[in-house]
């Protein structure tokens, strides 16, 4: 009898804590949400993953025809397609998980409002079903590379780390949305077209053209914490193809921003999602 | 609170705030997580509800549709948190708030046993530790490899039902999962928690279904208007409940603005016209049904239906019959005469349906337990002779069919009750 867990239900005032444990003891939860999005993204389509192939690939011809043929735009020495599609894997992975968070706790309602566990749980998982797409587009990349005879350095190696950067991003706007949405389903309107600009202040033009123009244009850049990511993602995979004022200074300059307004991006949503968490059965 | 308390429930409340209106201010500063003072349309859906359930206590919980039953098991379940009060669970807690909660219709049934189980908190290794057992249970083995989507609703409930009955808590909320499946399968689940709970964990039932929970519970709880109206012996919380449904209280609106029909009031009577509670074995029983169309309603069909014990018994239903008035019109009463009610002393229920002329939609949606009724009588005045008659006829059959023995050497044993009749079977010769 001495183990027996007790449950004390009482109205919790302000903030939920955050309980770990918790969700550590619930982890296989996360691992079968995802599972679940995974399984039925693809079901009952002609070409299955092909989808996750042919959304870069045709933003990237577009693009190049655009920006790169048509607008002269710059692009630190590289091929478009290659600029382009660089951008491109990094943010529709930064993109579709923010999205998938924001929509998680609506599109689960049902669950939602008949069985408890960490509400965390969900768009966390969302977050994590997005990895799928990601390596598909890296491999595409990787193959794109390969035809232009560009080779990835060792310091590939920081990928990882690239990701998880993003994924605190995606997952901190993610919680904030996504908590918004359960009231305010003004959300789901809102949220392509702001991610739509977001994208292409983030992915069509070069640091190096922003750094140019003086240290506020620099500062405005570095809080966008995803103009880093690009800005690192890009210089660790195509560094032996960069000419030009792309850098690896620019790099670290860009990270050291970029990552405080990632950690406070996703502290700033879990505090508004754990503030939230109590309502969301009652008004979603 | 001590080793033996399950559940201890200690002035729980909980308020809801209705009328959505679009105050921008209010708006956004709740959307900042700013509590609002505004009081204006605020409900309390449970209020200082306390109360203490000791472990191994299978507890039945009643009442009418928006008495609080559900909000108090959404509390206990950590779905929602209550505004005031305090509950203690002592144990691992399991709940069945629905039957299927997250099922995937593009998933397979096997695929589902899985998500559906870890939504429930069961981890991966017990649920292929379990799989056997779930799979036998559902009785859908051959089809683990459909998606569900494919299944009839029947499959789904199954399956879903024999994933939550293999949940093994120490606690167990369960909120009225009765309410699908057929006759067949409810069986099985009434069987499934009879065998958890006298393995003595600890239960609480909320159901519309008074055979289950008569038969599921000693003890019960009855929740009116957000308050503990009783709580005690089952059997006489439920005759409080009865007495209370039967008062001459108008029945609550069944749906706001809903156009069809509104039933008012179902009352019982004698042959007298007279309401009445108590009848005799054999008695004439009326059922008049007080009602107010909204509107003309052509060819109405009414379906009543009595039930008792374990379950449904018989009913009166203008579908099977074809007699239905030609149209009805304001404010009106319909009554049913029943003839020489064969039931047996105990306490019975009737539920009320009233469809369309197509016999396919609801002009009023079902009322359970609208009125009842209570057969009355000694063991000796129904002609039982048989020693302790009295203990055994309680709560034991609802009808009775005249019948005799015929024994080994050719004699027959007829009960006093059933003599009269001539017997029409011919005699056997094997």
């Amino acid at each position: 009898m001495l183990n027996t867990p007790v449950t004390i239900i009482q109205p919790s005032d302000g903030w939920r804590s955050l309980d770990l444990r918790e969700l550590w003891d619930r982890r296989e939860l996360l691992y079968f949400f995802a599972w679940r999005d995974l399984k039925v993204r693809y079901k009952q389509t002609l070409f299955g993953v092909l989808w996750a192939v042919a959304g870069p690939l045709a933003s990237m011809v577009v693009f190049t025809f655009v920006f790169d043929k048509m607008a002269g735009l710059p692009s630190d020495g590289l091929p478009g397609p290659i600029f382009y599609l660089s951008g491109l894997v990094i943010w529709r992975y930064f993109a579709n998980a923010l999205s998938a968070a924001s929509n998680s706790l609506v599109g689960n309602q049902t669950i939602l409002t008949k069985v408890y566990f960490p509400r965390l749980i969900i768009p966390l998982s969302s977050c994590i079903t997005g990895f799928a797409d990601f390596f598909v587009a890296l491999g595409v990349m990787l193959v794109l590379m390969a035809y232009y005879g560009i080779l990835p350095g060792i310091a590939m190696l920081l990928l990882p780390f690239l990701l998880l950067l993003t994924m605190a991003s995606a997952l901190g706007a993610g919680l904030f949305f996504a908590s918004l949405n359960v009231k305010y389903r003004d959300v789901g309107y809102i949220l392509p077209f702001l991610l739509q600009l977001w994208m292409f202040c983030t992915i069509i033009v070069p640091y190096s053209e922003v750094a140019q123009r003086g240290g506020a244009w620099r500062f405005v850049y570095g809080l966008n914490p995803m103009g880093g990511v690009v800005e690192a993602f890009r210089w660790c995979l195509l560094r032996g193809a960069m000419t030009g004022p792309g850098n690896a200074n620019a790099t670290w300059i860009l990270l050291g921003t970029g990552v405080p307004v990632a950690l406070f991006i996703l502290a700033a949503g879990l505090l508004y999602f754990k503030r939230l968490e109590k309502m969301f059965a009652d008004i979603v | 609170m001590n080793g033996e308390t399950a559940i201890r429930v200690a002035g729980i409340g909980k308020r809801y705030r209705l009328g959505q209106t679009l105050d921008w201010g209010r708006s956004i500063r709740r959307a900042l997580g700013k509590p609002s003072e505004n009081a204006a349309g605020e409900i309390w859906a449970l209020r200082e509800v306390s109360f203490e359930v000791p472990r191994g206590t299978v507890l039945g919980i009643i009442g009418r549709n928006g008495a609080g039953k559900s909000t108090l098991l959404k509390i206990l379940t950590r779905v929602t948190e209550p505004t005031v009060g305090r509950a203690e669970l002592r144990g691992r807690v399991g709940s069945l708030l629905e039957v299927g909660t997250g099922f995937n219709p593009e998933l397979t049934g096997l695929e589902n046993i899985y998500l559906n189980g870890a939504i429930l908190g069961m981890r991966k290794a017990e649920i292929s530790r379990k799989l056997e057992e779930i799979v036998e249970f559902s009785g859908v083995r051959a089809f683990l490899e459909t998606p569900v989507k494919r299944y009839s609703s029947g499959m789904h409930v199954r399956l879903a039902f024999a994933v939550a009955a293999h949940l093994d808590p120490e606690i167990l909320l369960i909120d009225e999962v009765l309410a699908v499946g057929d006759a067949a399968f409810q069986r099985r689940c009434l069987g499934k928690m009879d065998e958890v709970a006298k393995g003595g964990r600890t239960i609480l039932f909320v159901s519309h279904n008074m055979g289950a929970i008569r038969r599921l519970c000693p003890q019960c709880l009855w929740l009116n208007e957000g308050r503990i109206a009783a709580l005690g012996n089952t059997e006489e919380v439920i005759a409080q409940y009865f007495d209370a449904v039967n008062s001459d209280e108008l029945l609550p609106d069944q749906r706001p603005g809903h156009t069809g029909i509104r039933i008012t009031r179902v009352t019982v009577s004698d042959t007298q016209g007279l309401p009445c509670q108590q009848f005799a074995h054999g008695d004439d029983i009326a059922v008049r049904i007080h009602y107010e169309a909204l509107g003309r309603i052509v060819r109405p069909r009414f379906n009543l239906s009595v039930s008792g014990g374990h379950g449904l018994l018989f009913g009166a239903n203008m579908v099977l019959d074809d007699i239905r008035p030609e149209a009805i019109e304001g404010t009106g009463v319909i009554t049913c005469r029943f003839r020489k009610v064969p039931l047996l002393p105990q306490t019975y229920t009737l539920s009320l349906t009233v469809y369309d002329a197509t016999g396919e939609e609801y002009v009023a949606p079902p009322i359970p337990n609208v009125a009842s009724f209570r057969i009355q009588g000694d063991a000796l005045a129904l002609g039982y002779t048989g020693e302790s008659a009295d203990k055994y006829l309680e709560n034991s059959y609802t009808i009775r069919v005249p019948y005799d023995w015929v024994f080994p050497d050719g004699s027959i044993g007829t009960p006093k009750w059933a003599t009269g009749g001539p017997a029409r079977f011919e005699d056997s010769h094997d």
